[in-house]
């Protein structure tokens, strides 16, 4: 066995990759500890968004990656359901104005609404809004049948790397030679040498209400809270439904290292933000909690590129809250780079060599 | 004590157990839903503070699923039992059918309360009680036990399981020894009540260590978790006798007191009793032919055997398929999909304990002081 390419990790990052480099006709290897989907991709709530982006570098791979998704997605639940960002006090309501501007500036169809045009799409709305953006663009998929539709026909096993060195894996069944290495080990991607650590975040899923929320909504604070380096709890209220009706109740962030107990201070301003966006849900029961851990660089950039320490050895990791939107545009960019072809996006941004990123 | 019932007594005593106790402040209707620390949180919302806590929550019944479990007329053993003890008549025709001894109890109870008991069916073998004489010799009161139900003894066939219902009509198999159907014939009644077996209630401490999912506790009754005891059907499945036993001592270890030696000899001897029980009655995989491909796994998601996808993981299978993602939070069918798909089961490590509305946890304190 030698693979062109060994990818460890098999999450959404990593999956995405497998997928471009076969599709580049490469003989690609995916290694996962625990199986498809076992990490983090399993424990986000499948955003594929733009709206919570600034223009710059990671707007440009969000749209890149935006226009790739309903193929690549198709079978994995994606809808196109539309996010709504509003502002809750009257101090907020002009920057999401700007915000929203800039965005249009960058291309992105970003629409503003009369509150009042705002509770006529989300009937439920506290009413007391003060401005709204709708995003047309915003989606939402499955992210573990995402991981495993793009994992299609691509050989995985179940095995831990502890080290690499470019041109093959050390694995707890032996070692693996290979052309390249891509670490997409998301939260643990620190292991390999990049400065990646991981970024709590809590999702509340309440029972079915099928109906009552129709799109992604969430305060235009969230913005804020994503690009905060703050180590102590930021939320935000993200409210939105699944197909199942069930809703789903984000986002915190915190920093914590690995550790996932369920905090009820956590619990406690998620449930408080739901309620300020959507009032009729203080009745409605919540039923499990879960969490993971988002994988981010200090400088909040996805890390896509060679190692310049380690020839061979490609990184694509330190998605954030984020990873599920980037996947595609994500894998295509590492596969454009490793055989050479023309970038569909700047990779520069993204490159190992930042001084954040190199441990 | 806290309990989520208007009287204490438990599934065993349920209103027939007075309590009553100075210096025992008993919380009536109050669920528990979190561990946090040392903070019991409780709906309302309310915490009470602890040095120690005793887990007593007791365990439910697996129904394993066949065509048309998920019909009308089909309940769970401890479902009828509950139902019988408050009085209700539930159906004239009646079926009590699983494994293990609980089973009895329910079918008395019905009979008593002027149902027609059209059989009462075990799918086990009973020889295999044979190879436990140690434990029954260690707890003869429990043959005493078994006598009180001879009204319904005549009704009891072994090896024998119902696998199919529709509408009154209840296909009734008999087993091979890997609870495969050898034969089976047709059977009228218009209840079924369903019992293979218990899993425990645990998702209050979902980091203790437990072993095929009942908590581990010491000989004090204490879990991994310092200051965190466990009692009854939490730790293993033995009857009532010994889930009391346990109590009195956990009870003790909680307050640092000596538990009475004969509450330490009853749980030893009980414990015989229940690693028995466990082994004579222990779910075969032959249930497993017993579904159609179309035949319900999961009743909250509806969610058949051939909706079961690949996976890998739990999580994987619960988020391809839907499987155990509905209200009751794969309590009643994560361990069924997890035998049906070959995936270990992890023990479903579930957070929050009881469903709370938002309300609830946006009028939590700021820390819990
Ligand atoms: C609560 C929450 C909500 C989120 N919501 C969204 C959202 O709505 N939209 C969005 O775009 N993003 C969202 N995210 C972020 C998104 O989930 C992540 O960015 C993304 O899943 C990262 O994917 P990954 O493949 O890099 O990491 P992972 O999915 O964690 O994959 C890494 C894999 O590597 C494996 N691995 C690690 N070390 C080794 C080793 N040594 N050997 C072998 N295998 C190894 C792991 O088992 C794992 O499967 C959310 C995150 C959280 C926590
Ligand atoms: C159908 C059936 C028949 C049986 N027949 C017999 C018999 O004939 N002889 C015999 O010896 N044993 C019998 N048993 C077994 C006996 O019922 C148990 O051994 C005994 O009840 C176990 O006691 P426990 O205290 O562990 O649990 P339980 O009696 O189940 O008590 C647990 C209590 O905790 C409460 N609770 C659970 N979760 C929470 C929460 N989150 N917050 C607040 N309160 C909570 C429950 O409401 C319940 O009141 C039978 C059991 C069943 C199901």
């Amino acid at each position: 066995m030698h693979p062109d390419v060994v990818v460890v990790g098999a999450g959404i990052i990593g999956a995405a990759c497998a997928q471009a480099l076969k599709a580049r006709g490469l003989d690609v290897l995916v290694l996962d500890r625990h199986g498809p989907a076992s990490g983090t991709s399993s424990a986000g709530e499948g955003n594929v968004l733009v709206s919570d982006k600034e223009p710059g570098p990671e707007l440009d791979l969000a749209l890149a990656s935006r226009e790739l998704w309903p193929d690549l997605g198709a079978d994995a639940e994606w809808e196109e359901k539309g996010g709504l960002v509003v502002a809750t006090t009257p101090e907020a309501a002009e920057p999401l104005k700007a915000f929203a501007a800039a965005q249009r500036a960058a291309g992105i169809d970003a629409c503003e609404l009369t509150p009042q045009e705002a509770l006529s799409h989300e009937p439920h709305l506290n009413p007391d809004i003060t401005a709204a953006v709708h995003y047309l663009q915003d989606a939402q998929l499955n992210p573990v049948k995402a991981t495993k539709a793009l994992l299609r026909g691509i050989r995985i096993i179940n095995a831990e790397v502890s080290t690499t060195d470019g041109r093959s894996v050390t694995t707890s069944d032996g070692v693996i030679s290979c052309g390249a290495v891509v670490n997409a080990t998301g939260p643990w991607a620190r292991n390999f040498g990049v400065n990646v650590l991981p970024r709590r975040g809590v999702v509340l899923v309440t029972t079915p209400i099928p109906g009552t929320i129709r799109h992604k909504v969430y305060d235009a604070d969230y913005v804020g809270a994503v690009a905060s380096g703050d180590a102590d709890l930021q939320t935000s209220g993200v409210v939105e439904s699944t197909q199942a009706g069930t809703v789903l109740i984000g986002s915190s962030r915190q920093r914590k290292g690995f550790d996932d107990t369920i905090e009820s201070k956590v619990l406690k301003a998620l449930a408080r933000k739901a309620i300020a966006l959507f009032p009729m849900l203080t009745d409605v029961p919540v039923m499990r909690a879960y969490g993971g851990f988002r994988p981010y660089a200090p400088d909040h950039l996805p890390i896509i590129g060679e190692d310049p320490r380690t020839p061979g050895l490609w990184h694509a990791t330190g998605h954030e809250g984020a990873g599920v939107g980037l996947a595609p545009a994500t894998g295509r960019l590492l596969a454009e780079l490793l055989t050479g072809a023309t970038p569909l996006v700047d990779p520069h941004p993204f490159r190992v060599d930042r001084p954040e990123v190199m441990v | 004590m806290v309990d989520s019932e208007p009287e204490a007594g438990g599934q065993f005593l349920r209103g027939r157990a007075k309590f009553e106790h100075r210096g025992v402040t008993h919380l009536k209707n109050t669920e528990a839903w979190l561990v946090e620390d040392r903070t019991l949180h409780l709906r309302g919302p309310k915490q009470l503070h602890f040095d120690a806590l005793v887990i007593a929550t007791g365990a439910y019944d697996r129904p394993l699923p066949f065509p048309g479990w998920d019909g009308p007329g089909v309940i769970t053993a401890g479902a009828a039992q509950a139902l019988a003890k408050q009085g209700v008549t539930l159906a004239e025709r009646v079926i009590v059918a699983g494994t293990g001894p609980f089973l009895l109890p329910v079918a008395t109870a019905l009979l008593d309360l002027g149902a027609t008991l059209v059989g009462v069916y075990e799918a086990s073998s009973p020889t295999r009680w044979l190879r436990e004489s140690k434990a029954v010799l260690a707890n003869r009161h429990k043959i005493a036990e078994l006598a009180s139900y001879r009204k319904v003894l005549s009704h009891l066939e072994t090896r024998t399981a119902v696998i199919a219902k529709h509408g009154d009509r209840v296909t009734v198999a008999k087993l091979d020894r890997h609870w495969r159907p050898v034969s089976h014939r047709t059977e009228h009644a218009d209840l079924v009540c369903i019992g293979h077996g218990f899993l425990p209630r645990t998702d209050l401490v979902p980091n203790a260590k437990r072993t095929n999912d009942f908590l581990d506790v010491d000989e004090r009754q204490q879990t991994s978790i310092p200051g965190v005891y466990a009692a009854g059907e939490v730790t293993g499945i033995g009857g009532a006798d010994l889930a009391e036993a346990e109590g009195i001592i956990a009870g003790a270890a909680a307050a640092h007191q000596e538990p009475p030696a004969r509450a330490l000899e009853a749980v030893r001897k009980g414990r015989l009793f229940a690693q028995a029980l466990a082994r004579a009655h222990a779910i075969q995989p032959g249930w497993q032919t017993w579904l159609n491909p179309d035949t319900t796994v999961c009743r909250c998601e509806k969610v058949s055997l051939q909706d079961l996808s690949d996976a890998t993981s739990m999580r994987e299978l619960k988020l391809t398929s839907r499987v155990a993602m509905g209200r009751c939070q794969g309590r009643i069918c994560a361990r069924n999909a997890a035998e049906l798909t070959g995936i270990p089961f992890d023990g479903q490590r579930r957070v929050i304990a009881v469903p709370i509305p938002l309300g609830e946890l946006a009028a939590l304190p700021e820390e819990p002081s």
